[in-house]
């Protein structure tokens, strides 16, 4: 061992280390921020270190410096101004976003390596010498492809440019995305028998298989299948690590693959889905519309933001419970001011987070966060579901299915067994909503239908505006 | 390195993957995802050893760079976005000073 691999040795040791205290700090409130830093210092160290290694080896030529230097100018610049820009409710699909990118940069090296050899260097790289590189490149190229096209399909879906076509809920896809994936099989074998040729079409069906596999999936499924690709671009970085023999990106994309299927769990559990289901049972609302039909609402009752406004101001204790609507209407700021209000005529006031409240879990948090919410006021389901009977008023702001008593008390819903919370304990329950359409999912809410819920209708943000106007004529909040 | 000792490093990785997030509050999980997708990004590194190893053929020097400008997309961008969100929670802790 000369100089310049015992440095790298060290480099890489210090960098995968940091790593895992990066990701380990991520998974608690206080550290978060510090170990994002980390992380990303960790990974700048790890390119000074591949490269300084290459400067004491084998020299780097002024045009591999230029072709460095344009990629990552302008990769980093995009990457910046869009991280900067993106508005907070966009979130999922930003992630899904990057992680597509990630896919594709894997999937470009491995087809780079595989169409033009590389020799020379010190290790000698003849890449097609043996098979473990052949299988490592097909693993690069299927695992990258499908983490492009499937999160690039799911960000379009979040967004709205796409929609979910109809023959993707029937049968016809699963046949579709077994000829895709038997093609990507053959092609993936072809390849390992040294059929460089067949690369393109490894490419090609690995594409198709991932666009066919994330189209069918319904909008509420979205963030398990973003995790879930995560997951998978970290398999692709372990995949190319093989590639190029990287120690380092081996496990970097090992742990990323690991952490990213757990977290994939977790939000399964939240939803009260299994992955099978999610991943092969199309969208929710195909399967409902055929098994609660019968969803037709009784007994609405609809009040004024004056009545509302009315009963807040007598009440001692207030919850909210706040869902992508409220995000979607940008009202959350709006919301503060409504809460400050009550506060300060004593009325004690809670946030309740349901774990998938918002597009992702956690995604809430960080909306509320954005206007200036103490983290102390927001609770988490377990802990706040037995303040329910002794809270006077909840208010329930674009959240949905996470307030339908179904999940509880009709097996055949196919919400049953999801968490929710138990609004309908509280005194009065007001939800705010644009109109009686159904939620995510597409189920009738039982909710709605109960004696004690009113309806206040109309886009989140104006009510509450209404609302800030109407609680100053009664003369809450002025000292 | 071998190949056996490359699935060692793999398979350890896994493991320590799978330890690290063992409990996190459902509030992390979006920053976690976002600062995870970001690490996903050290692909990067292939993309720089593709470049440097590339000894003039065009093409190749071309394919590397637009790869490594993917990676660099994933990480910058994840990395800034993931800060942004988390700044929003440090944030409030203004009644402690």
């Amino acid at each position: 061992m000369n100089l310049p691999v015992i440095i790298k040795f060290v480099i890489d040791l210090l960098a995968v280390l940091l790593l895992a205290l990066g990701i380990k700090g991520l998974s608690k409130v206080k550290s978060a921020r510090d170990a994002n830093r980390l992380a990303a210092f960790a990974m700048s160290l790890s390119v000074v270190g591949l490269l300084s290694y290459y400067l004491g080896t084998s020299g780097i030529a002024i045009q591999s410096w230029i072709w460095i230097i344009i990629g990552s100018i302008i990769g980093s610049l995009f990457g910046a101004i869009l991280a900067k820009k993106v508005p907070m409710t966009s979130m999922p699909e930003t992630v899904a976003l990057f992680n597509g990118c990630g896919g594709m940069s894997s999937l470009l090296v491995a087809l780079g390596v595989a169409i033009f050899p590389i020799s020379g260097g010190q290790e000698n790289f003849d890449f097609f010498k043996s098979l473990i590189n052949q299988v490592s490149i097909s693993v690069s190229i299927f695992v990258g492809a499908i983490t492009f096209t499937g999160s690039i399909v799911a960000m379009a879906k979040l967004q709205g440019w796409l929609s979910t076509p109809g023959w993707t809920q029937s049968k016809v896809r699963h046949f579709v995305n077994i000829v895709f994936a038997v093609a990507s099989l053959i092609a993936f074998f072809d390849l390992i028998n040294g059929n460089t040729s067949s690369i393109w079409l490894l490419v090609i069906v690995s594409s198709l298989l991932g666009i066919g596999v994330t189209l069918p999936i319904g909008g509420a499924d979205m963030p398990v299948v973003i995790s879930l690709l995560n997951s998978y671009s970290g398999i692709a970085a372990a995949a190319a690590g093989f590639v190029v023999d990287s120690q380092l990106l081996i496990v970097a994309g090992a742990m990323v693959g690991a952490a990213g299927l757990i977290l994939t769990q977790v939000m399964c559990k939240g939803m009260n889905r299994s992955l099978v289901s999610v991943l092969f049972g199309g969208s929710l609302s195909a399967q409902s519309t055929a098994s609660s039909g019968s969803g037709e609402y009784t007994n609405i009752t609809s009040c004024s933001v004056e009545e509302c406004a009315l009963t807040l101001e007598a009440a001692n204790k207030v919850i909210i419970v706040p869902g992508y609507g409220l995000a979607v209407a940008q009202a959350q700021h709006t919301l503060r001011e409504v809460t400050k209000k009550l506060e300060q005529n004593g009325i004690e006031v809670v946030y309740a987070i349901h774990p998938v409240a918002g597009r992702m879990p956690g995604h809430m948090n960080v909306l509320l966060a954005e206007a200036d919410v103490p983290y102390e006021q927001l609770k988490e389901m377990d802990i706040v579901n037995p303040d329910f009977p002794a809270t006077d008023v909840v208010l329930v702001l674009g959240a949905n299915d996470v307030v339908n008593p179904q999940a509880k008390n009709d097996s055949s819903s196919p919400l049953y067994g999801m968490p929710v919370l138990d609004v309908q304990e509280a005194r009065t329950v007001f939800v705010i909503k644009r109109g009686m359409s159904a939620g995510y999912s597409g189920i009738k809410n039982d909710l709605f239908d109960l004696p004690n819920t009113s309806m206040v209708f109309g886009d989140a943000k104006k009510v509450l505006n209404d609302l800030i106007g109407e609680l100053k004529d009664l003369g809450v909040g002025e000292k | 390195m071998s190949f056996i000792s490359l699935l060692w490093v793999l398979l350890l990785g896994s493991l320590l993957g799978l330890e690290l997030i063992g409990k996190v509050p459902p509030t992390l999980h979006t920053p976690l995802m976002s600062g995870a997708n970001a690490i996903s990004g050290i692909t990067m590194l292939a993309a720089l050893t593709l470049i440097v190893k590339a000894e003039g053929n065009v093409p190749l020097l071309i394919i590397g760079s637009v790869s490594l400008g993917f990676a660099l997309f994933n990480v910058v961008g994840g990395f800034f976005v993931t800060d942004r969100m988390l700044a929003m929670f440090s944030r409030k802790p203004s009644n402690k000073k």
